[in-house]
């Protein structure tokens, strides 16, 4: 075999781009990056085999290959198809693309229970903004949503099997980054289902790491439960010395609190660098953690709102002009508002706030 | 002083003619006038006792819906807090638990919901974003205060009456447009 990476042309929506030989066409289109890119939502390039299950990233390959140049009978899923020289690929452009991927969100929040407002994957989950870019404004769906039985997968992790779109990355996790795989999916078509077969809390030290990937809020953190929206949240690069991971994630901070902790994420939505279970759900302080600064968030991205990055902070001039004296405070605005209220440390509560923790009279006791 | 343009006027005064210098004519006038709008259409009512009816589009005070079970609508979404271009709505989260059941409608709910009438705008963006009809913006308006304190209204103020436990006041709350529409 030559010794020089050979690389073959691959032309998707009228862009050329070199790849190499075995790359997939979603592959290639990430490499051109922009527009053209299919949506996927079971698909990770950093866990094997996964991929073919959602058909979001179906496209139209109306040119196989310089050698046979008959188009494909059928839309392809470009996350499986591998590219051939000459091949062209048609995604944004194809009409029948279009058509099909908002078949595919139909049937995706056909079960799907739309419970946005109260799901903690809002703000950053990818059905969201499969729906907003190809959903339709109702359905045509009359029966009831599928329902199932509550599994408690232990004191990290909480599964809302409603939500799930079983696109098997969280299984993948398991099978490629733990030792011993204690979930996966039960039963067949519609009562297909994540679950441990005996009530089993998922404990391994890299297990966390499903929360990541989900797709969708099936999988959320339980630390990070209903405490606040994403979007209020203000993402921050940090890092510590781990034994057993990189230890570089995302806090995501109200105040000095730490909210919530997550790996890094790449511009496809993908982990950067898997992290374990002790930085994840454990290091709740900011002292734990060097801060390098705010995340770059996508501005079309809701998280975004905060406008965190490149602030600069005004100087305050009051005390230099008042010869060092602090302005008086004429309110205190936690002697009026209940919210955010200092003597409760949301970050260090285990699990969602309930009453107990807002009612007074428990506070006292 | 020399004018500066030559463009400025000169004032003219001229000395007032005979009945001008009278009064009387003027001030006749001008009380016909007066006494001519005591038999005009009043322009005024007066207001505590007498009430305009507001137009179907008035925003007014925020009110915290029930469903007609009495439970609560809101689930601490904060769609309201991130449309709001005044950032008067903050609120915090809490999970319902098994014995909550018949307070809140859904598993999460709002344990604290507070706007800053202050800073609120009465724009009408929270009602517009809100998912769950849980926000409304009825037909009155924040009263008067001296302090700032009594501004910020929590959910004690802004939820509605029960439907269940509190039907009469529940009914005031709806409003009197709704009685209005009732009585046509």
């Amino acid at each position: 075999m030559s010794e020089a990476v050979k690389t073959i042309k691959v032309t998707i929506d009228n862009i050329t781009v070199d790849v190499p030989v075995g790359t997939t066409i979603l592959q290639a289109a990430r490499m051109i990056g922009g527009d053209v890119v299919p949506p996927a939502m079971c698909y990770y390039s950093k866990l094997q085999d996964s991929g073919g299950k959602c058909r979001t990233c179906l496209v139209e390959v109306s040119k196989g290959s310089e050698a046979d140049p008959r188009p494909m009978p059928k839309l392809v899923a470009s996350c499986r198809t591998g590219v051939m020289d000459g091949m062209e690929v048609k995604n944004m452009t194809s009409p029948k693309v279009e058509d099909a991927r908002n078949g595919v969100v139909e049937f995706l929040l056909l079960n799907h229970p739309l419970d946005c407002p109260v799901c903690d994957q809002a703000g950053e989950c990818h059905l969201q903004d499969l729906g907003y870019g190809h959903g339709k404004q109702g359905t045509r769906y009359e029966f009831k949503r599928r329902t199932f039985e509550k599994h408690d997968l232990g004191p990290y992790i909480q599964l809302h099997m409603t939500r799930c779109i079983l696109c098997y990355r969280c299984v993948f996790v398991a099978d490629q980054l733990t030792d011993k795989r204690s979930h996966g999916i039960l039963s067949r078509g519609d009562h297909a289902e994540i679950a441990t077969y005996i009530e089993n809390s998922l404990d391994n030290n890299f297990i966390g790491n499903v929360i990541d990937v989900c797709p969708v809020g099936a999988l959320t953190d339980k630390t990070f439960r209903f405490k606040n929206r994403v979007w209020f949240t203000k993402p921050v690069n940090a890092h510590r010395d781990c034994k057993c991971c990189s230890g570089k994630v995302t806090l995501w901070q109200r105040g000095e609190e730490v909210l919530r902790v997550t790996a890094r994420k790449d511009q496809w939505g993908e982990v950067e660098e898997w992290i374990c279970n002790e930085c994840r759900f454990e290091k709740k302080k900011t002292t734990d953690w060097t801060i390098e600064g705010p995340t770059h968030v996508s501005r079309h991205s809701v998280i975004s709102q905060g406008h965190y990055e490149n602030v600069q902070m005004p100087n305050e001039t009051f005390k230099a002009v008042h010869g060092g004296r602090n302005p008086q405070l004429l309110m205190d605005i936690h002697s009026v508002s209940e919210v955010n209220d200092p003597s409760i440390d949301l970050s260090l509560i285990n699990g969602p706030a309930t009453s107990d923790v807002y009612n007074p009279s428990t506070k006292q006791a | 002083m020399a004018s500066l343009t030559n463009r400025a006027k000169v004032l003219e005064q001229k000395p007032m003619n005979f009945m001008e210098r009278l009064y009387l004519p003027a001030i006749f006038k001008g009380m016909a006038i007066t006494f001519m709008h005591m038999f005009k259409k009043k322009a005024t009512i007066s207001y505590p006792e007498e009430k305009r009816p507001f137009s179907p589009v008035f925003r007014g005070l925020h009110v915290l819906n029930r469903d007609e079970e009495g439970r609560e609508n809101c689930t601490a979404c904060g769609l309201c807090a991130v449309a709001c271009p005044a950032e008067a709505i903050t609120m915090e989260g809490a999970e319902r638990k098994t014995s909550e059941e018949h307070l809140y409608r859904e598993e999460k709910y709002a344990a604290k919901y507070e706007i800053n009438m202050l800073r609120c705008i009465f724009c009408g963006l929270c009602e517009e974003a809100c998912p769950k009809d849980a926000i409304y913006m009825s037909e009155t308006f924040a009263p008067s205060n001296f302090t700032r304190k009594g501004f910020i209204y929590s959910k004690d103020e802004l939820l509605i009456p029960n439907p269940v436990n509190d039907k009469e006041k529940y009914d005031i709350a709806k409003g009197m447009r709704e009685a209005q529409l009732k009585n046509k």
